[in-house]
């Protein structure tokens, strides 16, 4: 075991390994292009139905409920069902963006449908005393106080994305899991571990560029910021809920790696 | 199902035609998919216990050497963030093509949930019920087991809960080196395109951590009678 570094740098080094079909490049495109697709899909899906619900207050069982099946079906098995279905018939890039959009939207719907419901009560009143209307509330005053949530929940729906296009490999599926698999195949310890080495830096590198984008677009979290007085955040400081028996379970344990 | 010929040919058709739901697939395999389940079930037991094993030393050390919460903390996102085929293959060279490479993966993503859950169970301890121990007299030892853990108990039985359930859905892709419990069959079938085969597993691996799930939750009502449990 002592070489493998060695012999993974080896295969680093080999220019051969990243061009062609098979290479890095193309790879690591094809894992990008099904994430950024999948992941455009799954917020137009689970956005509008999380934020109308949790305006209206609805659905909280449903949200729950989505966020523990998305825990307990394993990811290879529903790839494997969808690529051996009909639908796999015409190729293997439907049922892989299928099973990516199923497994990226629990994070989204269920952080983004949360974010709502925190929104506190007060400043939903006195939206209401404003006379704004429920798509002006919705639009002017939830969705920014929600903001840092839904960034949250598309933030874990990202990196849950590139983990399963990574297991789309399996069944035969593109992107930088086919690295992996065709290590194991070639019985190349080291190609396995280049492979890995690839997704998960790829997977932190999701994770930090969210992270940045979140830091960005969060208002609240600006005006929190040294330089601005405490006084215009009062009310608003949601980072630090009150605990109660929900906070005591952490949210960012509502994903499940894949 | 109750027809006498079961070894007539309109039985074993399933098997034929490669339907999903196949009769003659589940009798035939009984024993196939039973040591799958139960091998399936010790990893996914194995790891968690491994996970959980670890997590407490470490959630308490970082309780207490409050210098190193941030770094345990900050470790277990990116050991959460990495995806299970990069994790697991990632201890390749560690652990070879064995069951204890799947184990062993399984329990990082384990420890992570659950060193987690147990540092913000035990920060939900009110202080003034600490300060009322110690006024009692309890030693930090008996502090901890006797007032609080318990009092944490929820939290962690729900990181308990979360690692479980995720664990058993994640050993699937042990499949790829035959380790995976009914992982494998799910490998197999999918080389092979049996579809009974599959979904069969499938459906077993959904139950497997739903009945998982229920018997957790079970657990932490015996163990905290005095709490509603939390409802995730």
């Amino acid at each position: 075991m002592g070489d493998i570094f060695t012999r993974t740098a080896q295969w680093f080094a080999d220019p051969s390994h990243w061009s062609g079909t098979d290479g890095v490049w193309h790879r690591f495109g094809e894992h990008l292009w099904l994430t950024a697709v999948c992941l455009v899909i799954s917020c137009a899906l689970a956005l509008p139905v999380a934020l109308v619900l949790g305006h209206l207050g609805r659905g909280g069982a449903l949200a729950a409920n989505i966020a523990n099946a998305g825990r307990a079906v394993p990811t290879f098995a529903v790839l494997v069902l969808l690529f051996i279905s009909p639908l796999g018939n015409s190729g293997n890039t439907l049922p892989t963006v299928i099973a990516l959009v199923l497994f990226a939207i629990p994070p989204i719907l269920t952080n983004a449908y949360v974010g709502m419901r925190e929104v506190d009560p007060d400043a939903r009143e006195a939206a209401r005393g404003m006379g704004m209307t429920g798509g002006q509330l919705l639009w002017r005053v939830e969705l920014p106080l929600a903001a840092p949530l839904v960034m949250t929940g598309i933030r874990t729906g990202a990196v849950q994305l590139i983990a399963t296009a990574t297991l789309a490999a399996l069944p035969g599926g593109g992107g930088l899991g086919r690295i992996i698999t065709a290590g194991f195949a070639l019985r190349d310890t080291a190609q396995v571990v280049a492979g890995a080495v690839l997704v998960a830096l790829l997977a932190l590198a999701v994770e930090v560029v969210f992270a940045i984008l979140q830091r960005i677009t969060d208002p609240h979290g600006a005006a929190r910021r040294p330089g601005k007085s405490a006084k215009d955040v009062r009310g608003l400081d949601r980072q630090n809920p009150p605990t109660d028996d929900r906070a005591t379970a952490p949210r960012e344990t509502e994903t499940e790696p894949a | 199902m109750n027809d006498p010929s079961s070894l007539a040919a309109p039985a074993a058709d399933c098997l034929i035609r490669n339907d999903w739901i196949c009769g003659t697939y589940l009798r035939t395999r009984a024993g196939d998919l039973a040591s799958a389940v139960a091998e399936h079930v010790e990893l996914t037991a194995a790891s968690v216990l491994l996970g959980l094993v670890l997590a407490f030393p470490l959630a308490l050390l970082a309780r207490r050497v409050r210098v190193l919460q941030t770094p345990v903390l900050g470790v277990a996102t990116v050991l959460y963030t990495i995806p299970s085929l990069a994790m697991f293959s990632l201890l390749l060279p560690v652990f070879g093509l064995s069951a204890s490479g799947i184990v062993a993966a399984m329990a990082l993503y384990s420890l992570t949930v659950l060193v987690r859950n147990i540092l913000a169970g035990l920060d939900g301890v009110p202080e003034e019920v600490r300060e009322a121990a110690r006024g009692l007299g309890y030693g930090p030892a008996r502090l901890l087991l006797s007032v609080e853990l318990p009092l944490a108990l929820p939290a962690v039985m729900a990181g308990l809960r979360i690692a479980t359930v995720s664990t058993v859905s994640l050993v699937t892709v042990g499949g790829i080196i035959d380790h995976g419990g009914l992982g494998n069959l799910i490998y197999d079938g999918m080389s092979s395109d049996f579809k009974a085969e599959v979904l069969t597993a499938s459906v077993l691996c959904v139950i497997i951590a739903v009945g998982a799930d229920l018997l957790l939750l079970t657990v932490q009502r015996l163990l905290a009678p005095w709490r509603k449990a939390v409802a995730r």
